[in-house]
Formats: C-alpha cells, sequence, structure tokens
C-alpha cells in the first residue's frame, strides 16, 4: 500500500513500470558517457606535450560510437514506446476533464453499474487497465500520475487518452502538470487503487444519491437556499449547478480544494468560510455566511458520505 | 579622380588622422544617439543584455526564494505567474539572443577584418528598437501588467477568453520588437561575411566565430519569422476577434505550439552555436593550436543548423499526436546529439596534451565541457517519447534546459567576455576576482540545479507557485535556493570585476593573449576605422602563421567612409564600396516604429495612422544625399 | 520639462495599475458593503454605495472583472434568455445600447440582484454582492455606446456576434 506518494521513480502501474525499466538503463548508459568525456579531459589536460600529430581515429570512433548509442536509444524508446498504446479489451472506461482548477471525473455506465461523476478523485480496480478520456473544459490542462504512467495534455477541440493498468494497491497523488493559470500549482487530484470488490462498492454507493440525514437538515437548506447550490450539485437534493464540482459524496473523497487540504471537518469549514485565501483566484466566491450557517453546513457537508 | 585622397604611401599617423576625420562620432550626446559604429552598438547592446540578465536573475531569486520553502508567502499566485513568465521572456528574449548577436555585431567586423557592419544604419536601428522592446515589456510588469502567461504563452490561456487586459499583448508585441532587432542583425551579419571578408579570407580560412555566426544568423532568418507570425496572430486573435486559435470556430490549439516551437527549438540553438564558436575559440587560443578538425567543426555547425528544424515536435510529445510521427521526431532529436558529440570530441582532440594556460575563459571552457556534457545526456533522454512522459514540464525539464543554456552558452559567454574583455575596453579583467566568481558561478551552477532533477523525477511540476508540506520537496528546494546565493554573488564579483576593470585594469595592449585571429591585430580598443589598413589573410590562423607585419590592401579613399567588397567564395577583392554616415533616422525610425507597435496593442487603427510617420521616418532615412556609386 | 516627464510616466502608471489589477479577494466587510445602493422608488436608477467609489470603480474600467463578469455571464444562464447578448425569445437583447430600465450600472445591478417583472429572475442568492457587480459591469460594457479603456474579448466559443472589443454600437442600429 502506498500512501499519497507522487514519484516517477516507485512505480504502482504497469506502464510506469515499462518506463522506469527504460529510465534507469538510459541513465547508466549516458552517465557513463559524461563520465568518459570528463575522464578524457581530464587525462587530456594532465597529458605532457609531445606528440606533434594528433590522430583523427580516435574521433572517428566516437562519433562513430554516439551513432550507434543514438540509434540503439531511438530503438529502445520506440519500442517501449509500443506497450503504452496496447489496449486490452473492455478496459473501464473514466471520462476526465480538466477544468481551471479541478478535475472532473466521470464514470460513464457499464453494464448494470450506473454512471455518475465525481471530483478530484479517481478510484481504480486493482490489475484491470482503464482508459481515461481526457478532455479540457476551458484551457490546456496534462494528466499526470507519476507513480502510474507518464502525462497526457488535455486539450481543447481534442479527445485524447491514456492507458493504465495499475498493479499496486494504493494512493498515489496526481498533479496538472500543464501551466493552466492562477491556481496551477493547487490543481491536484488523488488516485486511489483497491481491490476490485471494494471499487465494485464504492462505485455502487457513489452513483446513489446523497444520503439523507435528519440531523443536517439546517445545513442542507442553508446550501440549497444560498450560492452554494448555483454551482453544485448533490444528486437528491435541489442543487443542480454544473460549474463546480458534484458534491454528492464529498466527504467519502480523499481531499478538498483539488487536493488542497486533507478532508476533515475543519478542513471543510475553513475552505467554505475563506476559499479566497487559501486558494487565491479560485472560482468559489468568498460567501458572507454567519457562523450558524457555516456550522450547519459543515455539519450537512460531512455527513456527505 | 585624382583629386581623391587614397592612404597610399601615407605615414601611419597621417593615415589615421585622415581615417579619424571621416570616421569618428560626432562629440556629445547627438553623436551618441546618431552613431552607426558597429563598435559603439555592439558595446551597448552587450551592456544592456546584461542588464536584462541581472533583472531576470533578481526575478530568479524571487522565485527562489518563494519555494525555498511550503506554502511560501513571498509572492502571491498573480504576481509569481509574472515573475516566471518574465524571467523566462527574459532570459530569452532580451538577453541570450540578444547577447549573442550583439557578440557577433561587435566581433564579426573585427574578425573579418573589415572597419564596420554591413547596413550600419540597419544596426543603429535595431538596438535602439531591441531597448524599447525590452523597455515595453519591464515598465509593463513595474505597472502590473507584466505578462502572465508563460514565456511560451499557450493558448488558449494567453487568448481573449482566459487573458484579460494587455499582459498578453504586451508579451506578444515584445516578440516584434526583438525579433525585428534580431532578423535586422542576422541579415548584416550575413552579408557583412559573405561580402567584406578581408582579401585572402576565403571561407576555409574564416575563424570558426564567424562560422558560428554565419550559421546562427541564416537559423535567426528561417525560424524567427515563425514566432512573428504566431504572435501577431495572437494579436489578432485578442485584438480583432480572428480565429486563429479557436477550436470552436475552427482554429486549432496545437497550431499555436507548432508555431511556437518551430520557432522555439531552434531559438535554442541560435544560442548555443555563437557559444560553440566562443568555445572553439578561446580553446584553440589557450592551447596554442589551430581546432582540431576544422571542416569537422563546420561541417557539425552547418548540420546543427539544419537539424534544428527538424525537432521541435519533442516540446509537444504529450500532446497526443501519431505515436509514430513523434518516434520520428525522437529520432531528429537525438540525431543533433551526433554533430554535437563531434564537436566536443575535437575540443577533446585540441586539448590533448595541449597544455593549456588555465585562465579565467579557459577555466569557463572547463565548466561548459562538465556542465553541458551533462546537460545534452539529459537531453537525449528527454528527446525520447516514453521517458519525455514522465520528464516533461517537471523540474527535470528545468534542470535540464539550464544545464543546456547556462552551462552550454552562459558559460562559454562569461569566458568570452572575460577574453575579449581587452578588445571592448582596452583593459584586463581582474585574475583574482575571475577565479572566484568563476568557482562561485559554476559551484553555485551546480548546487542549485543538480537538485532539481531529482525533484523532477518525484512529480514536482513546473511552474508552482508552492506546494503542500506533506510533499516531500521541501528539502531539495531549500538547498536549491540557499545555493541560488552563491550562484548570485558569483554573478554579483563577475559584474563588479567588470565594473571595476573597465576602469582601473590593467591596460592589455592589441593582443594579450597572443590570439591567431584578426581582432587581435589592431589596437584595444580598435579605433572606430578598426583596421587603418585593410589586412590580407593567407591562413586561418593569420597572426600565428604570419608573424610581425601582416600583409595589407592599400589605394582606399580618405574622403569617405570606404570599406573593401570580396567575393562570396575566396574573398577576391571585387569592389570599394562607401560604408554610411552617422544619422539620427535610425534612432527616429525606431521611435515612431515603437509607437505604432505599442499602440497597435490597443487598436488595430494604429497600424494605419501610425505606418504614416514609419513611411516618413523611413524616406528621410533612405533619402539620396548624391553618394556616389560603388568603384570597382 | 522635468515635471512633464514625471506627469508622463504617471499617467500610464496610475492608469496601468488600476486596469490591471487582479483584485482576486475583496474584504469581506467591503464586499458587504457593495450592497448598498440607493434606489430611487420607481425601481430605476439610483446611487452606488460609497465604497463603490472607493474602490475606483473597478466594474467597468478594470479589465479582470469584466472578464470575470463575462465568465459569470455564461456560467449563470444567461444565454439562456439573452443569447450572446442579441437577445432571445425570452429575453431583450443587450447588445442594442437600448436599456429598458435605464443604462446606469445600479440600475443594472439591481437588476440582476433582484429580478425584473417579465421573467427576470433575481440572482440574489445565486452571487455574491461583487460578483453582481462584475455581471452587471459586464452587461452594461456589452450595450455600451463607445469602446472601454479595457474590454474582454471574444470567447472560445462559435461566433455568434463580433467580440466585444469591435467597433463601438453606435454603428448598430438603435431601434429598439
Amino acid at each position: 500500500m502506498k500512501e499519497a506518494a507522487q514519484s516517477a521513480l516507485a512505480p504502482g502501474g504497469a506502464e510506469a513500470a515499462t518506463l522506469l525499466a527504460l529510465f534507469w538503463p538510459v541513465v547508466a548508459l549516458l552517465g557513463a558517457i559524461w563520465l568518459a568525456v570528463l575522464l578524457v579531459a581530464a587525462l587530456g589536460l594532465w597529458r605532457r606535450p609531445g606528440q606533434p600529430r594528433r590522430p583523427g581515429w580516435p574521433v572517428g570512433v566516437a562519433t562513430a560510437g554516439t551513432v550507434l548509442v543514438i540509434i540503439g536509444l531511438t530503438f529502445a524508446s520506440y519500442l517501449a514506446t509500443r506497450p503504452l498504446s496496447a489496449a486490452a479489451e473492455a478496459p473501464l472506461v473514466v471520462q476526465i476533464q480538466g477544468r481551471q482548477w479541478w478535475w472532473q471525473v466521470a464514470y460513464p455506465a457499464e453494464g448494470d453499474a450506473p454512471g455518475f461523476t465525481t471530483a478530484n478523485e479517481l478510484r481504480l480496480p486493482l490489475g484491470r487497465q482503464v482508459r481515461l478520456e481526457l478532455a479540457a473544459g476551458d484551457v490546456i490542462h496534462s494528466f499526470w500520475v507519476p507513480n502510474l504512467a507518464g502525462k497526457q495534455d488535455l486539450i481543447p477541440g481534442r479527445d485524447n487518452a491514456l492507458l493504465l493498468t495499475p498493479r499496486e494497491a494504493g494512493i498515489y497523488r496526481a498533479q496538472c502538470a500543464e501551466f493552466c493559470g492562477l491556481q496551477h500549482a493547487r490543481m491536484a487530484l488523488l488516485v486511489m487503487v483497491q481491490p476490485a470488490e471494494e471499487f465494485a462498492r464504492w462505485r455502487a454507493a457513489q452513483a446513489a444519491p446523497a444520503a439523507e440525514p435528519a440531523l443536517a437538515a439546517e445545513g442542507r437548506r442553508v446550501f440549497e437556499a444560498r450560492q452554494c447550490s448555483a454551482c453544485h450539485t448533490v444528486r437528491g437534493s435541489t442543487a443542480k449547478g454544473s460549474t463546480g464540482p458534484d458534491l454528492t459524496h464529498l466527504a467519502s473523497r480523499g481531499s478538498i480544494g483539488a487536493g488542497l487540504l486533507p478532508m476533515t471537518r475543519g478542513a471543510l469549514a475553513a475552505w467554505v468560510a475563506d476559499p479566497q485565501t487559501l486558494k487565491p483566484g479560485n472560482n468559489m466566491p468568498l460567501v458572507p455566511l454567519s457562523s450558524d450557517e457555516l456550522q450547519a453546513l459543515t455539519d450537512f457537508m460531512a455527513l456527505l458520505q | 579622380m585624382s583629386a581623391q585622397p587614397r592612404d597610399t604611401g601615407l605615414d601611419g599617423a597621417a593615415l589615421d588622422a585622415a581615417l579619424a576625420s571621416v570616421w569618428s562620432a560626432r562629440p556629445g550626446l547627438l553623436g551618441w544617439f546618431t552613431t552607426v559604429d558597429h563598435k559603439a552598438i555592439g558595446r551597448r547592446y552587450i551592456a544592456t543584455a546584461f542588464l536584462f540578465l541581472a533583472l531576470g536573475g533578481v526575478l530568479a531569486l524571487l522565485m527562489r526564494w518563494q519555494l525555498a520553502q511550503p506554502e511560501g508567502r513571498l509572492l502571491g499566485p498573480d504576481r509569481f505567474n509574472q515573475i516566471f513568465t518574465m524571467h523566462g521572456a527574459t532570459m530569452m528574449f532580451l538577453f541570450a539572443v540578444p547577447v549573442m548577436e550583439a557578440v557577433g555585431v561587435y566581433l564579426v567586423p573585427l574578425m573579418v577584418g573589415t572597419r564596420n557592419i554591413a547596413f550600419p544604419r540597419l544596426n543603429a536601428f535595431s538596438y535602439w528598437v531591441y531597448l524599447f522592446g525590452g523597455a515595453l515589456l519591464w515598465i509593463a510588469f513595474l505597472l502590473d501588467m507584466g505578462p502572465d502567461v508563460g514565456w511560451f504563452a499557450y493558448v488558449p490561456l494567453s487568448g481573449p477568453q482566459y487573458a484579460p487586459g494587455k499582459r498578453a499583448d504586451i508579451w506578444a508585441q515584445m516578440i516584434t520588437f526583438t525579433e525585428i532587432a534580431a532578423l535586422a542583425v542576422a541579415v548584416e551579419i550575413v552579408v557583412t561575411v559573405f561580402k567584406q571578408r578581408a582579401p585572402g579570407m576565403s571561407l576555409d580560412r574564416m575563424p570558426l566565430f564567424v562560422w558560428a555566426m554565419l550559421v546562427t544568423s541564416f537559423v535567426v532568418i528561417l525560424a524567427m519569422p515563425a514566432v512573428v507570425l504566431a504572435s501577431t496572430a495572437l494579436i489578432l486573435d485578442r485584438l480583432v476577434g480572428t480565429q486563429f486559435f479557436n477550436p470552436a470556430a475552427g482554429g486549432d490549439v496545437l497550431l499555436w505550439q507548432h508555431l511556437f516551437w518551430f520557432f522555439g527549438h531552434p531559438e535554442v540553438y541560435i544560442i548555443f552555436i555563437p557559444a560553440v564558436g566562443m568555445v572553439s575559440t578561446i580553446l584553440s587560443t589557450f592551447c596554442r593550436r589551430p581546432i582540431f578538425g576544422y571542416t569537422a567543426m563546420v561541417l557539425a555547425l552547418v548540420s546543427i543548423g539544419l537539424l534544428a528544424f527538424g525537432l521541435w515536435v519533442h516540446h509537444m510529445f504529450t500532446t497526443g499526436l501519431p505515436r509514430l510521427g513523434e518516434s520520428f521526431f525522437t529520432a531528429s532529436s537525438m540525431a543533433i546529439a551526433v554533430p554535437s558529440g563531434l564537436q566536443i570530441f575535437c575540443w577533446l582532440a585540441t586539448l590533448w596534451g595541449a597544455r593549456p594556460r588555465m585562465a579565467v575563459p579557459m577555466l569557463y571552457v572547463l565548466a561548459f565541457l562538465f556542465t553541458f556534457v551533462l546537460g545534452g545526456m539529459t537531453g537525449v533522454m528527454v528527446a525520447s517519447v516514453p521517458l519525455d512522459t514522465q520528464l516533461h514540464d517537471s523540474y527535470f525539464v528545468v534542470a535540464h534546459f539550464h544545464y543546456v543554456l547556462i552551462g552550454g552558452a552562459v558559460f562559454p559567454l562569461l569566458g568570452a567576455i572575460h577574453y575579449w574583455f581587452p578588445k571592448l575596453s582596452g583593459r584586463m579583467m581582474s585574475e583574482r576576482l575571475g577565479r572566484w566568481a568563476w568557482g562561485l558561478v559554476f559551484g553555485g551552477f551546480n548546487l542549485v540545479f543538480f537538485p532539481m532533477h531529482i525533484l523532477g523525477l518525484w512529480g514536482m511540476p513546473r511552474r508552482v507557485y508552492t506546494y503542500q508540506p506533506e510533499l516531500p520537496w521541501a528539502g531539495l528546494n531549500l538547498f536549491s535556493s540557499l545555493s541560488a546565493a552563491l550562484l548570485a554573488l558569483g554573478f554579483l564579483l563577475f559584474f563588479w570585476n567588470a565594473w571595476r576593470s573597465a576602469r582601473k585594469g590593467e591596460m592589455a595592449g592589441p593582443d594579450p593573449w597572443g590570439a591567431p585571429t584578426l581582432e587581435w591585430a589592431t589596437a584595444s580598443p580598435p579605433p572606430p576605422w578598426n583596421f587603418s589598413r585593410i589586412p590580407v589573410v593567407e591562413s586561418v590562423s593569420p597572426l600565428w602563421d604570419a608573424p610581425g607585419e601582416l600583409k595589407v590592401a592599400t589605394g582606399l579613399r580618405l574622403d569617405r567612409r570606404e570599406l573593401v567588397l570580396t567575393s562570396v567564395m575566396a574573398a577576391e577583392p571585387e569592389a570599394r564600396d562607401s560604408s554610411p554616415q552617422d544619422s539620427i533616422w535610425p534612432f527616429l525610425a525606431a521611435i515612431v516604429t515603437s509607437v505604432m507597435l505599442i499602440w497597435s496593442i490597443f487598436s488595430p487603427w494604429a497600424v494605419v495612422w501610425g505606418s504614416i510617420p514609419v513611411v516618413a521616418a523611413l524616406i528621410l532615412w533612405f533619402w539620396p544625399r548624391g553618394t556616389p556609386e560603388d568603384e570597382s | 520639462m522635468r515635471r512633464m516627464l514625471l506627469l508622463a510616466l504617471a499617467v500610464p502608471l496610475l492608469q496601468g495599475c488600476k486596469r490591471e489589477t487582479r483584485d482576486l479577494r475583496p474584504d469581506p466587510p467591503v464586499a458587504a458593503a457593495l450592497d448598498g445602493v440607493a434606489i430611487l422608488p420607481i425601481g430605476i436608477g439610483g446611487r452606488p454605495p460609497e465604497v463603490y467609489f472607493a474602490l475606483g470603480k473597478p466594474y467597468r474600467t478594470n479589465a479582470y472583472q469584466l472578464s470575470e463578469g463575462k465568465r459569470l455571464y455564461a456560467w449563470f444562464g444567461c444565454p439562456q434568455c439573452h443569447g450572446q447578448g442579441e437577445g432571445t425569445a425570452r429575453g431583450p437583447a443587450l447588445l442594442d445600447g437600448w436599456w429598458n430600465y435605464g443604462p446606469g450600472l445600479e440600475t443594472i445591478y439591481l437588476s440582476v440582484r433582484d429580478g425584473r417583472p417579465g421573467g427576470m429572475p433575481a440572482f440574489r442568492s445565486r452571487l455574491t454582492n461583487d460578483q453582481l457587480w462584475q455581471l452587471a459591469g459586464y452587461v452594461q460594457q456589452l450595450g455600451a455606446y463607445s469602446g472601454g479603456a479595457a474590454a474582454p474579448s471574444r470567447d472560445d466559443a462559435p461566433p455568434t456576434r463580433p467580440a466585444e472589443n469591435r467597433a463601438p454600437a453606435r454603428f448598430a442600429p438603435l431601434e429598439p
């Protein structure tokens, strides 16, 4: 189980492993060449003068060697590219849309499992190939989970896709890799790889509408009556806004604010109270709420399991 | 005809007095604005470019300060985005390219043994346009109008919908300014090299630095129009609502990236190729032998210039282009390692057993070898599609291109400044200060940028204004930021050294290094006419092969600025030509051009009304003043 | 001479600072005060709150505020009735410079905040005060008779009309 890692050097998926298997030999080979060049330079500096003629053949041999290394690396990288785009049968399809500055994640209906939309969190079943369909909602973003695969841009007007095959359960962090404006730095996504049964349970729970906790009726009223519902959807309530993340099962996620803060009650309250201090320039306005309203709202959201 | 005074038979002092009366600039402020002397303009160009280097460096320090710890509070996202955009734009467009061209402006006419650059008024115009473009960008930045869309300004983020205000327009128009300036210099250098070489300096006797500047100039001429086109299309999209880059209306977002990188990658070689020339020059002088494999070096330069146009797509490997096409660009990107490698092997062969004199310029060459070769290796890695999908847009790439640009271009440039400082100012730079600065710059640089490779592999993306404390990046970032102080101190010492040496340095004499090329055959700094008599060249290292007096050509007129035109290949004398007099019109034309360009950010009508004074200024600039035609 | 030079420097300085600043987080008390529009009894016209002037009237002159207004226009369903400003069967055009309730910014603010008879809904509970001002500023800019110093431009959508920074609306027909 890997926890919130974000590193290309610790692969948790087949694609990242392929890339790392190419990476280390290439580093070793190129590092050796670099050291050899430095060594020759050092020897050349130490060497006593005397030889009047400098024969040309070492230069020729070294250049020929460069050509061979280059050809070898070109073929190696071509061969390493091929498995990256080999689609298995019936992969899990997830549609990801990059927005300024969060990720919309949609699971289309598959078999009996109904489709649903969530945000800033991608859960994947262990061992099954996933096809991520990447689209941009506004500007160019880039989807990068270094532990699972290389990056792929989300570009307006283009349909891109990325294949992933998670091989190790864990939580991996992804972050937008293409500069996308004010909050490019805070556009992260948690990828949770879990066993197939657990994933199926999660999927069924996510597809259901929000729980109806009687306790938080006041919070729900605030959510529906105030600005919240203009942008956010909570399925099962009257909140049907579509410009912000779907919050139906907000409290089941690992983070809020696109990977900004861990999901705790306090963080939720802080985020709602002043999103523009925590993530300046993001599209969630600072909504003036009384402390009672904030309290009720936090109660309500913390129950959106 | 016999009334025209000729230089035949005059003795030294009388000749110099006669030359001074036609070549000297007017004294005073007016002379400063009207001079067309390539040395005055070249010095100005170099000084301005280094000023922008210092400004860009301050921005870099601010960024390192902000990133020194997680959740840094020094800069907000808006300011940080402006700062990293300004850093990139300043370093690439206002420092690196102009400084390389500026060194060319200063040195190429001296190295080919002529009295002024071709089209000297265009040269003056180029400097002023460059200065105004740089001022536009920096004044805008100080007014909180600095571009905040990255130095690459990808649409749609820089397009009309997502970049409100005039920030992106200022970036796009700054491009126009600097590209006009760069194209002008490129044309001058090509013509100077092809038509004004000293008699006898056939193409195979040209110094390698001149070859490098020639290749660079061709790359400039072929690459820059792409970015001018792209930035103009961007301004049109933003100003008059054209749809070049709007996918909803049939435009294409990726078109921008293709156009930008079709320029942007050759840009790297525009910066690197002159540095190759500098390294070759310094190495040859300090090893006291010609560069090993002159022909191979020239062919390598030319093939780098050609290949530079075939690998722009490696900046776009993650955009979802067809895989096979991408693999082609992997091959072409890696192929450029072959000529680069060949050059390195030739330098090593030159170095082999030469026991070079370890003065500061030579130390910078060694720093170059260490750093650039490492940057080249990581360059091979990012050229590979599969590896690049992990490395692209991460701090690994930040490390890579700083290794290539600072290691590959700035180290040779600093070496070149130490090396040619006597020619620029007549004085030597302090060796002791120079060694300290070298150590700090070289050590500081590696300490700042090497950890960034690891940060990139640990998943740190570029262009983030902050990062969270949970991520494991804080330690290396702090280390890198602290090391930045060393690097900054090194640059500060360098600037202090240059400032002090220009005033109090030891007098140099014409040829302090015992160098082989023509610029050392004249005084330091050279008189406005460069050479009292045009030298005649019989080998690639004229000052080594003809010790004592060089052969010279005589018979030039003394009542006008006159120089010798020679044939393109063999440099046979063909004609005597007059070189233009000083003029205020390049300066005035640059002002009205700048007014038009800046105004056109705000209104398309500027192109109509603003072009009237431009046309007027050009008419007055080119108004025939009874200059006689060339004489064969 | 020196004074002229200073003036020549100061004018673009002040202009530049104002039109390009990005005020990302209005202070909560300022945002609250922005709601204090004094309305004439007929519900048309009035006086914006003091704080609006103290801020320097950013909602018509600041490029960022205008573009935020433009974003809100698209996000909050305005195009459903007003199209891209050309109007539809459900709602009047905003491009033609013909204002049913007068052209003042505070009136537009009130129209958006409280709604108007005939189907214009109230956005009081949908938008915050500063967002209402941003939207009102953009809407006023849409139908302005002359181009402003700061203007948003065309957006990345299929074009249905000229961009906002086209030639001013006075060249368009003036009939309601």
